[in-house]
């Protein structure tokens, strides 16, 4: 304990572990859906950790990248393994995430006073958005070079300075070596600033604590628990109970990642796409371009939009705001409860519906563009916004059950 | 247990249609990546009828006969024409340059071409040229049109004609049935086993790592599942103060 007492005169680390694990007081009732924010930072881990290690074989070079991705595979001893580590992780951590922000969206965790907890969520997803994007171009395959292609040039759409754009982003007048180069250094970088701003989220959650699924505010109920007279009377403290539980599942979690990760690392053509095992052509567009399933509802938002005057900006536009809505919904949720639990059918519908066309329009954005495709996908962006924009309206004349004043079971 | 994982993980995902050809059906081939006798058949095809023009610059020779089972000895004399160096992967001597010269288009390096074309379709595509006078090698095929490639297997499946049909949708004939015109040196059955271990082959060379992948994969889940159940009960264990 002298050592304990040496480091603590020094550094806060019993304050520390005390007032962040061990007397934390989160409320009891977590349920399933409470388990995706520590997947998400066990995620974010396995994504640095392999990534650093394919980083010591990986050539950024336009001639030397696939080749060097194949020599990791075959040749570099567990070389299979780290690179299926990182490229079905890559999956897990957009699935964890998805699951993560719906939990947020049921529950309403991204109501007052946890606006900024949220926003730092979303500027977190955005963070992730980006460092994804510029690592799908590194093993240089079909789907990486036309992928990245497609995307770089929705910047170009940007009236004026759209050309410029394209050109600053690039580095080149097209995909090429100094692009591969600069994705490299900021998929190498990106992923440091993302593990500091999940931080930040985390230390915004440690201010407002943690929101459950009854959406009640633990720390205005009643005080007084078995480990202190103080805490919250609803909450138990996060080590070692939701520490064990937290194991539990990631336990669950592992069992999945490592059915995928040895038995279908490809996953159908959806974790890797199978024209990116053929290298990048510059001069052979591949008849299909789709990007990588986790962009695919927004990718089919910018195609439902019609060009104006031949411009895909509004598309573009369109795309960005369905993003961007995401900051506002502290706002828009005018409910007087926080909790799905206690919320009408009105607002549950809706939820349905979003759910449904964000399943949807990521479908859509992998299949080649229809008549009929397009019409479902332009009638799934509607309710998509709709969802969003008109829910001032909709949650606040919805009928709400009555909120207990403790958290139920 | 690991077939069924893996059928079970390809019945839940809905596999996504994006092979060239498009419309032409493709037949299913059933490979089996155990089957050493197979992969040593398939290896010998590949080096006396692709290794010519097409490489498999990321496969090397010495790991190929480790995973097949063939030793050194047998390695050298029966399947190393364009190196000796036991260590070196399976390159070919033609230039790109040249090639697209002669072709019209560089061959493709084979390493990955299972992975990224499918067993079915590779199954499909080797067993589906045809004669067609106008071009330049004198065959086409059904499943990629106009391919620059010859029919460099003749000798064993022989010379077929495609008969198509009108296509009542208007576009392009729609193919129908092959009829074989001059038999080859292998029954149609014989041809189809042929490209089978050949194909067998290209999907060991295209995943060389696969068996080891799914030997470790059964460890893991194993691991994890008596992990799981020592979790839950540890948790369960905590929790009892709390409920």
């Amino acid at each position: 304990m002298s050592l304990l007492s040496w480091i603590d005169e020094r550094y806060p680390l019993t304050k520390v572990w005390n007032e962040h694990l061990a007397k934390y007081y989160a409320p009891k009732n977590f349920n399933f859906w409470y388990f995706f924010g520590s997947l998400a930072i066990l995620v974010l881990v396995n994504q640095i950790v392999t990534g650093v290690w394919l980083a010591m074989s990986y050539k950024p070079d336009a001639n030397l990248a696939f080749g060097s991705v194949e020599y990791i595979m075959r040749d570099v001893n567990w070389g299979w393994l780290i690179r299926y580590m990182h490229s079905t992780g890559a999956s897990a951590f957009f699935i964890v995430i998805y699951l993560h922000m719906f939990r947020g969206l049921i529950y309403g965790s991204y109501r007052q006073p946890r606006e900024l907890l949220w926003i730092i969520g979303v500027i977190i997803y955005i963070l992730m958005m980006a460092t994804a994007f510029m690592g799908y171009l590194l093993p240089w395959g079909q789907m990486s070079f036309w992928g990245a292609q497609v995307i770089v040039n929705l910047f170009t759409a940007v009236p004026v300075i759209g050309e410029d754009l394209g050109v600053w982003i690039r580095g080149d007048y097209v995909i090429s070596d100094v692009t591969l180069n600069r994705f490299f250094a900021l998929h190498f970088l990106l992923p440091f600033i993302l593990a500091a701003v999940v931080f930040v989220h985390i230390v915004a959650l440690h201010k407002v604590g943690s929101n459950n699924p009854d959406g009640i505010e633990i720390k205005k109920g009643p005080k007084g628990n078995r480990w202190s007279d103080s805490a919250p009377a609803d909450g138990i403290p996060f080590h070692p109970y939701y520490s064990v539980k937290d194991v539990v599942g990631v336990a669950g979690f592992l069992f999945l990642f490592a059915l995928v990760l040895f038995f279908a690392p490809e996953m159908g053509g959806f974790f890797l796409e199978y024209p990116n095992f053929e290298p990048a052509n510059p001069m052979k567009t591949p008849e299909h371009i789709a990007p990588v399933w986790y962009f695919t509802p927004f990718y089919a938002i910018l195609r439902a939009v019609p060009s104006i005057a031949g411009s895909a900006f509004p598309g573009v536009v369109a795309m960005g705001i369905s993003i961007a809505l995401f900051f506002f919904l502290p706002w828009l949720d005018r409910s007087p409860v926080k909790s799905i639990r206690y919320k009408g059918p009105i607002f549950k519908t809706w939820i349905a519906i979003f759910v449904i066309c964000f399943v949807v329009l990521g479908y859509l954005g992998v299949q080649p563009a229809t008549p009929g495709k397009t019409l479902l996908a332009q009638i799934c962006t509607i309710l998509y916004f709709a969802f969003f924009l008109l829910m001032p309206i909709y949650s606040k004349i919805d009928k709400t059950k009555p909120v207990p004043e403790r958290v139920t079971k | 247990m690991k077939r069924l994982i893996s059928l079970f993980l390809l019945v839940i995902t809905p596999a996504l249609g994006l092979a060239a050809g498009g419309n032409v059906h493709l037949d299913s081939v059933d490979i089996d990546p155990r089957d050493r006798a197979s992969l040593q058949r398939g290896a010998k095809f590949f080096v006396n009828y692709c290794l010519g023009c097409h490489s498999a610059k990321y496969q090397r020779y010495n790991r190929m006969a480790q995973d097949i089972g063939l030793t050194e000895e047998q390695l050298k004399n029966n399947l190393m024409f364009t190196s000796d160096k036991i260590g070196s992967t399976m390159e070919i001597g033609m230039s790109p340059a040249d090639a697209n010269v002669y072709f019209g288009t560089t061959p493709p390096d084979l390493s990955l071409i299972a992975r990224s074309r499918g067993v079915d379709w590779l199954y499909t595509y080797l067993r589906s040229f045809y004669i067609d006078e106008s071009r330049p090698f004198g065959v086409n095929n059904v499943v990629f049109k106009d391919v620059g490639m010859p029919h460099v297997m003749w000798d064993l499946q022989g010379w077929q004609r495609a008969v198509f049909r009108e296509n009542e949708h208007g576009g392009d004939p729609v193919f129908e049935r092959f009829e074989l015109v001059k038999p080859g040196s292998m029954t149609p059955g014989e041809f189809d086993g042929a490209i089978r271990d050949l194909v067998n082959f290209l999907d060991y060379v295209g995943e060389p790592y696969k068996l080891e992948r799914q030997r470790l994969g059964v460890k893991v889940l194993l691991f994890l599942a008596v992990f799981f159940v020592l979790a839950y009960l540890l948790k369960k264990e905590y929790w009892k103060d709390v409920h």
